[in-house]
């Protein structure tokens, strides 16, 4: 009984250490997707490098994907527990700047985008080119252009704009590209289209067993094989009307529980330590080339002449009817 | 009393079910005002409902000469087949996908040896694609139903039937008619409302937007326009469709009206002659069509077993735990729905048996959407608990929501056989509840518990619908990963955890399945 009592003692006093412990160390959380928060991803990295210097806890909550994660924004309003969102793109900040819930980031570094870019609100983290992917044993001469591609007799599997952050990147992708051409185009895609997939891994998986020629993912999607697997089989196909950019940012909520640690996370985000780690974890550029400059597989990927870019705003007009025309030519 | 009991608990049940599919609806913001449906939801809606009806037709139709087959053979492994029938049913939907696109899809097995041979490829995109995948995964569900159907049938009417003199064609009008029609509307109604909440096999083998479903408007919805209240209503479009069709099943479902045997099951005669063959035949294709792409399945991810990362047993734990809880939930919560159904059919002896409000309620979670289910929860919870400290009993009382239907539909059938044969006897004898449930309801029902239960561990253990909304970053199940995987690049990996996945869930299944059918009284 005794020896009970003791045991209880000084486990209470074990737990009131620990939370008191804990109550010294703030917590940062940052709202961020699956594949960023994964052991595979830039997430585990880039904790241990931020802990290191901010004498805080830095804790990733996550949401599937860029368009779920704004989802969840919308879903936990002020009351939510993260000061920190990354991982939009630029298809969605429009639409996550008229929530209201964010707050200017105040960062002034000037980033390394083939595009001039800044938003008050949103600070890139990475960036890419989509891209049509090919095994280039199989395809020797790859299409140059969409119109290229729909005369040929090639198969492409896409995902789709209505539950996709890389199918609503084409839909944008052939808008900017072609503005009121564009249904034209889709129409004569549409029989190279093998298949429409949720998702971008079902759309890749389909095209790494085979199903169709070529599959729509980013310019550095051939560097994962490369650095990864030792596999120099994979190619991206740069288009002559240019290939449109994915931006990935972050942003800093307004009603934020740790704004300064916020701030101080997202200053973290340009400086080197975090961005030398997306390049093999996120097989995106850093939207801040690092000192030692990208790894060497990245050095053999396409860099497309054009780099084409709706702003925020325009792409999120031109959202409801570029998926009408995409619909409309595709459903026949 | 204890009847009465076992009533009222089934109506709280029930209610509690109501509430949680219902629930999150009105979280969402369900306003009945504006319920009418827009161009592009309309032909959503055409497509969903014609997908799910060829594939409940074909699946049944294909069903029947199998389980048929099956119930009146003995040959060398058919135990082993009748449990490997199980295991199409519980494949996460991608890694089945993958499975069936190596042996129907472009470069698939069976168009590289049409090639070979020189004959025309097929294209498995489309609404062929859909129903296909559709038939892959539940007519060995329904198989496995139709076939408790047939070991059901007390062995005294077949050996009477001999007597008789009966011929095949006789057996088939008198003793397997009856059983069909009163087992396979309740089989064509879980298959059609599973079908109806299709969405990536839709999308993927559907081949483009022509192919659309409600669940996938419903995903659009919430996930790219932020419109709650549209999901809300979608969704419950989705169950007013399950309701129709549940309707629609009780109407054709008729009693098979055999009375009581002495308890003894045998299965029905074999007759030789071209049926031998036609059977041995239906038997060989079908399990031809369910193997090929299991075994594409497993050569797949045989390669990277050796690659798994060390996290991947922390989340197979996680799973397991969740898929064991999930099914100790669901299945109380059927035996106790498909007692009651037993109990409320018993009294109304005019109405279609099989009816009544337990069914009903024991149905409708099947075409919850589990996006808006999740979504819905996640708000209701969010006010009071951080939604990642209940990923996992949320998880868990989802799952065991959602497969409760597949154990009450195998639990249904037989338990009210069991009311009509045993409950007179056992108000005579003064029996009480427990020795009730010990002596006379679970040894008689040990097969189909053992069937359901293990059904209900391998769905828990697959599905990731609400738990990839409630989870941390350190809390992935098993399909998590998976997922995680392919996000990642990480193919091949995720092919060996898909495997591993499919391989843990078969061995549920296949244990639960196992210990019922050994302790089933014979």
């Amino acid at each position: 009984m005794r020896s009970f009592t003791c045991a209880l003692g000084l486990s209470a006093v074990a737990i009131l250490g620990a939370s008191w412990a804990i109550a010294e160390t703030p917590v940062l959380t940052v709202l961020t997707y699956d594949s960023f928060a994964s052991e595979w991803g830039p997430g585990p990295a880039v904790e241990k490098a931020f802990e290191q210097t901010c004498g805080c806890d830095l804790k990733f909550v996550v949401a599937g994907d860029g368009a779920a994660l704004l989802a969840r924004v919308q879903l936990e309003g002020a009351k939510s527990d993260a000061s920190v969102v990354l991982g939009l793109d630029t298809n969605l900040t429009a639409a996550a700047a008229a929530t209201g819930l964010f707050a200017p980031h105040g960062q002034t570094r000037a980033n390394d985008l083939p595009v001039a870019f800044a938003d008050p609100l949103f600070l890139p983290f990475d960036w890419g080119w989509f891209a049509f992917v090919y095994d280039n044993g199989k395809l020797v001469n790859p299409p140059t252009s969409f119109e290229e591609l729909a005369a040929s007799d090639l198969k492409i599997v896409i995902e789709d704009p209505r539950s996709s952050t890389p199918g609503l990147g084409l839909l944008m992708w052939v808008k900017a590209a072609y503005g009121d051409r564009a249904p034209e185009i889709w129409a004569a895609l549409a029989d190279n289209i093998v298949t429409v997939t949720p998702g971008w891994s079902e759309a890749y998986g389909l095209f790494l067993n085979g199903e169709a020629d070529m599959v729509l993912s980013y310019t550095t999607s051939p560097a994962y094989h490369l650095i990864a697997e030792n596999d120099a089989s994979k190619s991206a196909a740069a288009f002559t009307e240019g290939n449109y950019m994915q931006v990935e940012v972050a942003g800093k909520l307004a009603a934020a529980p740790q704004p300064e640690l916020a701030d101080q996370f997202l200053a973290f985000m340009a400086t080197d330590a975090f961005q030398s780690i997306i390049p093999t974890t996120n097989w995106m550029y850093p939207a801040y080339t690092p000192e030692a400059g990208l790894p060497d597989g990245f050095k053999a990927m396409i860099s497309p002449e054009k780099s084409l870019l709706l702003s925020a705003p325009d792409a999120l007009t031109a959202r409801k009817p570029a998926l009408d025309e995409w619909l409309t030519a595709l459903s026949r | 009393m204890a009847d009465r009991a076992v009533t009222l608990g089934a109506g709280v049940l029930a209610a509690a079910l109501l509430a949680l599919l219902l629930g999150p609806l009105a979280a969402l913001g369900l306003s009945l005002e504006d319920l009418a449906l827009t161009g592009p939801e309309l032909s959503a809606l055409r497509f969903t409902v014609w997908q799910a009806f060829l594939s409940a037709l074909i699946s049944v139709a294909l069903a029947v000469p199998v389980a048929r087959a099956l119930a009146r053979r003995q040959f060398v492994g058919r135990g082993a087949l009748i449990s490997l029938l199980g295991a199409p049913f519980i494949l996460p939907v991608i890694v089945a996908v993958l499975g069936l696109l190596a042996v129907f899809g472009r470069v698939g097995w069976l168009n590289t040896g049409l090639g070979a041979l020189g004959l025309p490829t097929m294209s498995v995109y489309g609404l062929q694609g859909v129903v296909l995948a559709h038939v892959f995964f539940n007519m060995p569900l329904a198989v496995r139903m139709i076939l408790l159907g047939w070991q059901a049938i007390p062995a005294e009417r077949f050996r009477l039937a001999a007597s008789l003199g009966f011929h095949p064609a006789d057996i088939a009008r008198h003793i397997e008619r009856p059983m069909l029609r009163e087992v396979l509307p309740g089989v064509a109604l879980v298959i059609f409302v599973i079908s109806l909440t299709s969405f990536a096999v839709a999308l993927t083998l559907g081949g483009g937007p022509r192919a659309t479903t409600l669940e996938l408007a419903i995903y659009q919805a919430l996930r790219f326009e932020f419109d709650l209240p549209t999901a809300a209503r979608l969704a419950l479009l989705q169950f007013a469709l399950c309701a129709l069709a549940y309707a629609a099943s009780a109407r054709i479902n008729l009693p098979s009206g055999f009375g009581a045997g002495v308890d003894r099951a045998g299965g029905p005669p074999a007759p030789g002659g071209w049926r031998k063959g036609a059977d041995f035949c239906a038997i060989i294709l079908a399990t031809t069509f369910l193997l090929l792409p299991l075994l594409a399945v497993a050569l797949a991810g045989l390669p990277g077993m050796s690659t798994l990362p060390e996290t991947i047993w922390a989340a197979a734990l996680r799973s397991l735990s969740v898929a064991l809880g999930s099914t100790l939930l669901a299945m109380a919560a059927a035996l106790l729905l498909a007692l009651a159904a037993a109990r409320s059919s018993a009294r109304r002896r005019t109405a279609p048996r099989g009816t009544g409000w337990p069914a009903l309620a024991a149905t409708l979670p099947l075409a919850a959407s589990s996006l808006v289910l999740g979504t819905g929860l996640f708000i209701l919870v969010q006010p009071f608990f951080r939604p990642s400290s209940l990923a996992l009993p949320i998880t868990l009382a989802v799952n065991a929501t959602l497969a409760l239907p597949f154990a009450f539909r195998i639990l249904a059938p037989e338990a009210r056989r069991l009311h009509q044969d045993y409950s007179r006897l056992s108000a005579s004898l003064g029996m009480t509840a427990g020795a009730r449930l010990r002596w006379v309801i679970l040894p008689r029902l040990a097969r189909p518990l053992g069937f359901a239960a293990g059904l209900v561990a391998a769905l828990s253990m697959g599905d990731l619908g609400v738990i990839a909304l409630f989870a941390g970053a350190e809390q992935a199940t098993l399909p998590l990963l998976v997922q995680r995987l392919m996000g990642a690049y990480r193919m091949q990996t995720a092919a060996s955890a898909a495997l591993l996945l499919v391989g843990l869930s078969f061995a549920l299944f296949w244990i639960f399945d196992t210990l019922g059918k050994r302790h089933a009284a014979s």
